[in-house]
C-alpha cells in the first residue's frame, strides 16, 4: 500500500490491528477492535499528526508502538527491520532509547515524590549516557534546551512547584534525555492553557527541524496539526479515513468526516451559531466482524454500499488519500 | 557546579553552613510543621515518648527486682512500693516497667513482620496483576477470613506455653492481610498513573519501579498500617498472656494480667495489681492510635483539624450570621 511515502522512513506501520477483550458471554470472548487496518510511515525529521475524536484509537496506536500493548495483527517495521527482530537483536532497552513518549497529562506523568533532577537523570543513567559526575551537567543542559531557566533551581524543584507548561517541558526533556529518533506525543498540549500551547508546539518544531527527531503528534485539534505536522492522518473509530500532506487534508478535505472536523473548529471571527451538517448517529462499537464504513451512520452522503463494506484506498491527489465510497 | 549552587545569592541558607547542619535544620522544620496545629500528634507523641523512655530505662527506673519477692502479698501502694505489690510479693511498678519492654518489643516485632509481608504481597500483586495477582489475592482472602484470635489461641495452645518470640512471629504472620489489601488497591491506583508507564517506556527495571517510583508514594499508608498492626499485636499479646497461653514466667503486661486474675486480686480488693497493667495497655494503645490519626491528617489533608479548620469554622459562623441563617 503506498501510504505516506518519503525518502527516509524510520518507523513504518502496515495494516495494524488491535483487539481488546471486553468480557465474556456464551463462553465466547467478546472483542473490541480499537485499531483496524491502520498503515502509515514516520519519516526522519518529519511530524505525522493523527487527528480524531476521543476513542478513535489514536493513543492505542501510540502505545502499541512503545510496546506497552501488543498488536493483534499487522506489521511494524523499525529502521527497515520488523519490530520483533529489532528488539531481539538490539534488546528492549535500545528500542526504548530510540522511541520515546510524551503523555497527555503533565500532572500525572511526573512522580510527585521525586525532584525534577531525578526525572531527567534516571533516563541518562539507565541508558548510560552519563555517569555520576557528568549527569549533573547533562541534566542542566537538557533543562536549558527545553527552555527551563534557571536550570539549577528548576532541577531542585518538585513537580507540584511547577506550572502545567513547565511540567510538560520537563516531560519533553525527559524524553529527549535518551537522544531518541522518534517521539510519540500523545496529546501533549490538550491539557495546557491555550496561552502556553504555542510555546510547547514551537519547542517540538525546533527539536524536529534541528535535531531530526520524528514526531507522531496525536491531537484532537486539526488546526494545530496543520501548524506543526507535515503529514496528517484522520482517524475515526480505529480506521484511517483520510491522510496525506497536512495542507491538502486541511485545505481540501475530501472525506465527510474530515469536513465535519474542520467545521467544528471555532473561529475567532465567526459569530452566531452554525450547524455542523451531520446526522446525530451513534458512534459504533467496532467488533472484528462489524461490516461497512464506521462513519456511515452519521454521514450526510452515505450510500447503500456504505454499510456493507469498508471502502478501498483512493488517491484523490498527489500525496492525498481517502477511504470513501462517495467521493 | 556544586559551587554555583551554594554561592547563589538567592539561596535561603548562608553558604558557610555545612551540609549536615542544613539537613538537620530541614528535618527540624519538618518535625515542627508536623506537630504544628496537630493536637493528636502532640498528645500521642508525648505519651509515646514517656512510655518508650520508661521501657528503655526500666533497669534504672525500677525500684526493686521485678522477679524477686520484695514485699508482703498485696501490699497497697506506698512510698516504698509506689504501685503496690502483687499476690506473690513482686513490686508492681518495677514489673510494669519491665513488662513494657517485653510487650512493646513483641508488638513492634510482630508489626514489622506483618508490614514486611503486607508490603511485599500488596505491591507485588498490585503491580504485576494477572495470574500473580489472582493467586496472591486468593491467599490474602484465605488469611483474611480466618478468625485471627481463635486461630492464635489454637496455635499457642497447640505449641504449649510459648516464649514471646514465637508469639511475635505468630502475630506477624497472621495479621498482614488487612494491610496487604489496602496497599494492593493503592498500588493499583498508582500503577496506572502515567509516571509509571513513562518509567516503563524509558526502560526502568521492574524492581526499581516498585522500590523507587511506587513505594515512596505509599509511605504514609504503610506507616499507618504498621501502627495499626502494632496496636492489634499488643492487644493480642496481652490477650494470649491473660489466657495463660504465653510464658507466664516472663514479665509482660499480659502475664501480669494473668497473675492478677489467678490471684483474684479484684475480689480481694487489690485493684492495683489488675488496673496498672490494664491502664498501661490502654494508654499505649491510645497513644499509638493518636499518632496514627495525626499521620492520616498528613497523608489525607481532608481530615485536617487544627488552626485552619478552627479559623474556617469561625468564618463560616460569621458568614452564616450575616446571611441570617442562625
Amino acid at each position: 500500500m503506498d501510504t505516506l511515502k518519503s525518502p527516509e522512513v524510520v518507523l513504518s506501520v502496515k495494516n495494524m490491528i488491535k483487539d481488546f477483550p471486553i468480557g465474556q458471554s456464551n463462553n465466547k470472548k467478546n472483542l473490541m477492535r480499537a485499531v483496524n487496518d491502520v498503515s502509515f510511515d514516520l519519516c526522519k525529521g518529519e511530524a505525522l499528526a493523527i487527528v480524531g475524536e476521543s476513542g478513535s484509537g489514536k493513543s492505542t496506536g501510540a502505545r502499541i508502538l512503545t510496546r506497552i500493548y501488543d498488536k493483534t495483527g499487522g506489521d511494524i517495521t523499525f529502521k527497515g527491520q520488523p519490530l520483533e527482530e529489532f528488539v531481539k537483536e538490539h534488546g528492549t532497552l535500545e528500542y526504548a532509547r530510540q522511541v520515546q513518549m510524551i503523555f497527555q497529562d503533565p500532572f500525572g506523568s511526573l512522580n510527585p515524590v521525586h525532584s525534577i533532577f531525578h526525572h531527567i537523570a534516571r533516563p541518562l543513567l539507565i541508558h548510560k549516557r552519563g555517569n555520576k559526575e557528568t549527569v549533573e551537567k547533562l541534566v542542566y543542559e537538557l533543562l536549558e534546551l527545553v527552555g527551563l531557566f534557571p536550570a539549577v533551581e528548576t532541577a531542585e524543584k518538585y513537580p507540584h512547584e511547577l506550572s502545567g507548561g513547565q511540567r510538560q517541558r520537563v516531560a519533553i526533556a525527559r524524553a529527549l534525555a535518551v537522544d531518541p529518533e522518534v517521539i510519540l506525543a500523545d496529546e501533549p498540549i490538550s491539557m495546557l492553557d491555550v496561552s502556553v500551547r504555542l510555546g510547547i508546539l514551537n519547542l517540538m518544531a525546533d527539536l524536529k527541524d534541528k535535531h531530526g527527531i520524528s514526531f507522531m503528534y496525536i491531537t484532537h485539534d486539526i488546526a494545530t496539526a496543520r501548524y506543526f505536522a507535515e503529514k496528517t492522518a484522520v482517524m475515526y473509530v480505529g480506521h484511517m479515513v483520510e491522510w496525506g500532506s497536512s495542507d491538502k487534508v486541511t485545505q481540501t478535505p475530501q472525506h465527510p468526516y474530515t469536513q465535519l472536523l474542520l467545521s467544528a473548529v471555532p473561529e475567532a471571527g465567526r459569530s452566531g451559531r452554525r450547524e455542523l451538517g451531520a446526522k446525530k448517529g451513534e458512534i459504533p462499537m467496532w467488533k472484528p466482524d462489524t461490516k461497512g464504513c464506521p462513519f456511515s451512520a452519521r454521514c450526510p452522503r452515505a450510500l447503500d454500499c456504505c454499510s456493507e463494506s469498508f471502502p478501498e484506498v483512493t488517491q484523490v491527489a498527489d500525496d492525498h488519500f481517502i477511504r470513501c465510497h462517495n467521493i | 557546579m556544586n559551587n554555583s549552587i551554594t554561592s547563589d545569592a538567592n539561596a535561603p541558607v548562608p553558604h558557610h553552613e555545612s551540609e549536615f547542619r542544613q539537613k538537620c535544620r530541614a528535618a527540624w522544620m519538618k518535625t515542627k510543621a508536623f506537630f504544628h496545629g496537630n493536637p493528636p500528634a502532640i498528645i500521642g507523641g508525648f505519651l509515646m515518648t514517656v512510655i518508650l523512655l520508661g521501657a528503655l530505662f526500666a533497669p534504672v527506673l525500677s525500684t526493686h527486682n521485678p522477679d524477686k519477692r520484695v514485699a508482703r502479698p498485696h501490699e497497697a501502694p506506698s512510698a516504698d512500693h509506689i504501685l503496690g505489690s502483687t499476690r506473690n510479693g513482686r513490686d508492681v511498678f518495677s514489673q510494669v516497667l519491665q513488662g513494657a519492654r517485653k510487650t512493646l518489643s513483641v508488638a513492634l516485632f510482630a508489626g514489622i513482620i506483618a508490614t514486611v509481608i503486607a508490603v511485599s504481597v500488596g505491591v507485588t500483586s498490585g503491580y504485576f496483576g494477572g495470574k500473580i495477582d489472582e493467586w496472591m489475592n486468593f491467599a490474602t482472602n484465605v488469611f483474611l477470613v480466618f478468625p485471627q484470635l481463635p486461630l492464635l489461641i489454637v496455635l499457642a495452645a497447640f505449641l504449649g506455653q510459648v516464649s514471646s518470640i514465637v508469639i511475635a512471629v505468630l502475630l506477624g504472620v497472621t495479621s498482614w492481610p488487612w494491610g496487604a489489601r489496602v496497599i494492593r488497591s493503592q498500588t493499583l491506583a498508582i500503577r496506572s498513573k502515567e509516571f509509571i508507564i513513562s518509567a516503563e517506556v524509558m526502560g526502568e527495571s521492574k524492581v526499581r519501579i516498585i522500590l523507587v517510583e511506587i513505594l515512596p508514594n505509599l509511605i504514609s499508608i504503610v506507616f499507618g498500617g504498621f501502627l495499626g498492626t502494632v496496636i492489634y499485636a499488643m492487644g493480642a499479646e496481652a490477650a494470649l498472656g491473660f489466657l495463660g497461653l504465653g510464658d507466664a514466667t516472663e514479665v509482660s503486661w499480659g502475664s501480669m494480667l494473668y497473675w492478677a486474675q489467678v490471684s483474684s486480686s479484684l475480689y480481694t480488693g487489690a485493684w492495683w495489681e489488675m488496673l496498672v497493667p490494664a491502664i498501661a495497655l490502654a494508654l499505649t494503645g491510645g497513644a499509638l492510635a493518636l499518632i496514627n490519626m495525626s499521620i492520616d491528617q498528613v497523608s489525607n489533608p481532608k481530615l485536617k483539624t487544627g488552626p485552619h479548620l478552627k479559623l474556617w469554622k469561625k468564618l463560616n459562623k460569621e458568614a452564616n450570621k450575616r446571611r441570617g441563617l442562625v
